[in-house]
């Protein structure tokens, strides 16, 4: 397949693993912020063919893992109430709240469905005028323009029974959070490629300057990936840091403005939770006022505040919180692979195929490779 | 929406204008279900003396059965249709145990409404394959449940056949050394089915490979070839056949992505969607182990039959821990797990 099957050639990925070797002179530490990245790196062990010198990290960039509790527990809420037509994306639908997940929720009548494009809501929207069409907004600045074009046209078409329960999270300020963390080991960033495909990088280039740290936007395939951190090494051995482009066949400095206008037009920032790491200010999208008539908690607040959960706090034995913090590893926890697998879950990166836990559980687990403790 | 069905001479028996939906009384032990098995299914099936029970002669003491029902939405989709799936995947099942197929009983359980233009559709379908594949409806029986309580149709087939050699076909005869050999390319069917089920549209539409894997075993079994194992690779595809496999013998096994034929379009609709194509379902793929003296013979015998064929991997030894394990050679020439799927795949946020 074009524009993916060269990037997973394995020559290419030999060629970079023995350049990269030949700059790297002492240990280093990067973060791949995006759970996209850390699936591949996983998947195709191209850890394996890293100099020792080099560490990863796998950060917080798994838009599935760090939905709050509240917000999951609410999505269910919602998908209980009899009148509801409760569509998301399909990863969302196994995440654990406090005491069930969707999925159990939909096998105990509730409706959910999978949805690929938050346009679609729409169209059911239209062909169940008598119901209420809510669509779980989750995800970080990647699949914001979609959610955006949704209620922008739900607005339009003046269709009244959809409504979005948002959960949209932004990466700059986690990568900021993170940065000015005392416990911070981070010394270098691959951005996430499709996420700077929408927004672009200048936001990014302040946060190299500020925090002196290299940021190479990197895309998603093994060579993509490989001659990422190449880059960020090859800035770090010379001590700079600069903001860089690698994935340069999607990704320009401007982003892609149209949607980036329809954003500015239908969100503006708010503070928002993270699932095991807490508040992050500043790192959330919410509707602007304008739009509040199609904000779900707004819309359902009698039935929410009826239903209200009392959240049980986070398992204890979970530490997704350090593993998205990339202070720790998925091995470091107790509970992996033994009492939290893909079957039962105790944190959510153990659930999405972009959380670390379960990339380190599907692809690692028995394989015989020697962790580090 | 349908897809290449093919053209069907013969109008449907039953008066379409007098009962153009299946009603509650086709399932209801009255005259119109008689008509229903008089009319629709006895003639199309060449069903013989009706009584409670279909007698048949076995031509050998050693037999095997299968039984699998079939609950496909769409019940048309390219490349197939639930009818012949019904039968192929029954035969398909017998022919994994190295019997070849002889007769078959057929369960429905229609929902009231549906339309009798489709049932005859589906029942001439279930006809064409199973004369396609030499296997003969011998029995069955009809249920209609009300209408919201049924997805059109659901069938069962449960499919009877003999064993005519003397080898012993099964995952615990798997050997260390042992070669696998893939029939064709991989993800077809899973792929189609989601591309109708959820709309998507691709520049060229994924058709089933939805078919009869028997009379290729039955040739590599008449031809004395030894063979250890054949697997189908359905619902939870390649992966999970291995893991099976793996697990039932105790064995290691390594695959070779680069190995596995994967079309263009069912690679693409794959990475939209998040998914692997080792875990889609096929319905006309089967996986052979086998030991190197058979290997050139039955690759070549494969290969006639589909040129994709190939060997994808080995059994590398006995497992340490007797759990089974699955590796693969990735393509950059790294090693991963294969595990067994958790749940079902579902489609990843970006």
């Amino acid at each position: 397949m074009k524009f993916v099957c060269e990037y997973r050639n394995e020559e290419t990925a030999r060629e970079y693993a023995s350049a990269l070797a030949g700059i790297t002179t002492q240990p280093w530490t990067i973060m791949e912020i995006c759970g996209g990245q850390t699936h591949s790196i996983v998947k195709y062990g191209i850890d394996e063919l890293l100099p020792p010198e080099i560490t990863l990290i796998h950060g917080p960039g798994c838009p599935v893992c760090v939905t709050a509790i509240e917000l999951i527990d609410c999505a269910i809420s919602l998908a209980n109430l009899p009148n509801v037509i409760f569509c998301s994306f399909g990863d969302m639908l196994r995440v654990p709240g406090t005491n069930r997940d969707l999925l159990s929720a939909k096998a105990a009548s509730a409706d959910v469905r999978i949805v690929y494009n938050p346009l679609d809501c729409l169209k059911l929207a239209k062909e169940n005028r008598d119901r209420q069409v809510v669509f779980f907004a989750v995800g970080f600045e990647t699949t914001v323009p979609a959610t955006a074009m949704a209620v922008y046209q739900a607005k339009q078409q003046n269709i009244a029974n959809f409504s979005i329960l948002t959960a949209h999270v932004l990466v700059p300020p986690a990568m900021e959070a993170i940065l000015a963390s005392p416990n911070c080991v981070v010394q270098g960033f691959l951005a996430a490629g499709h996420v700077c495909t929408v927004m672009g990088y200048a936001e990014y280039e302040a946060i190299a300057k500020k925090y002196q740290v290299p940021i190479v936007v990197t895309g998603f395939e093994p060579v993509d990936i490989l001659q990422g951190i190449y880059m960020c090494v090859r800035q770090l051995e010379v001590r700079k840091a600069e903001c860089e482009n690698q994935y340069t066949r999607s990704v320009c400095r401007e982003g892609n403005q149209t949607a980036q206008q329809l954003i500015q037009e239908i969100f503006e920032v708010i503070p928002r939770q993270w699932r095991g790491i807490g508040e992050i200010s500043q790192s959330g999208l919410g509707l602007r006022n304008k739009y509040t008539r199609f904000d779900a908690s707004q819309r359902f607040q009698t039935e929410l505040n009826l239903v209200k959960s009392d959240c049980a706090d986070f398992p204890t034995e979970c530490i997704s919180g350090e593993i998205m913090q990339g202070i720790k590893k998925p091995y470091h926890c107790d509970a992996f692979g033994k009492k939290c697998t893909p079957e039962h879950p105790l944190g959510a990166p153990m659930v999405s195929s972009e959380g670390a836990c379960a990339a380190y559980y599907r692809y690692r687990q028995g394989i015989g490779i020697k962790y580090e403790v | 929406m349908k897809y290449e069905q093919t053209d069907f001479n013969l109008s449907c028996p039953i008066p379409l204008d007098r009962y153009p939906q299946v009603l509650l009384a086709h399932g209801g032990g009255g005259k119109l279900m008689h008509q229903l098995i008089n009319q629709l299914f006895a003639p199309t099936f060449q069903l013989g003396v009706q009584h409670d029970a279909a007698i048949v002669n076995l031509p050998t003491s050693k037999i095997a059965i299968t039984t699998d029902s079939y609950v496909v939405h769409p019940l048309f989709f390219p490349g197939g249709d639930i009818g012949s799936l019904s039968v192929y995947g029954t035969v398909n099942d017998l022919a994994m145990s190295g019997a070849r197929p002889l007769y078959l009983s057929v369960g429905f359980i229609l929902e009231e409404g549906l339309a009798m233009e489709t049932l005859w559709q589906v029942v001439q379908s279930m006809q064409q394959a199973a004369a396609a594949t030499g296997i003969q409806i011998i029995t069955g029986d009809t249920k209609v449940v009300d209408r919201g309580k049924g997805d059109g149709i659901f069938i069962n087939t449960t499919g009877v056949g003999v064993i005519e050699h003397e080898q012993f076909i099964a995952p615990t005869s798997v050997e260390p050394g042992d070669l696998i050999i893939l029939n064709g390319d991989l993800g077809r069917h899973g792929m189609a089915i989601m591309a109708v089920r959820e709309g998507l549209e691709f520049e060229t539409t994924i058709k089933s490979d939805s078919a009869p894997c028997s009379s290729l075993v039955i040739k590599l079994l008449a031809d004395g070839l030894n063979i250890h194992c054949f697997r189908d690779l359905t619902r939870g595809g390649l992966a999970s056949a291995l893991n099976e496999i793996a697990i039932a013998a105790g064995i290691t096994i390594e695959i070779k992505e680069t190995a596995i034929p994967v079309r263009e379009e069912v690679r693409g609709a794959c990475e939209i969607l998040g998914f692997d194509p080792l875990y889609v379902a096929n319905e006309g793929r089967f996986i052979t182990f086998v030991p190197e003296a058979s290997l050139d013979q039955a690759l070549k015998m494969i290969k006639s039959q589909n040129s994709e064929a190939n060997i994808i991997g080995q059994v590398t030894g006995k497992s340490t821990d007797q759990i089974g394990l699955v590796t693969m050679q990735s393509s950059i020439g790294t090693t991963r797990i294969i595990d067994m799927l958790s749940g079902q795949q579902l489609p990843r946020i970006c």
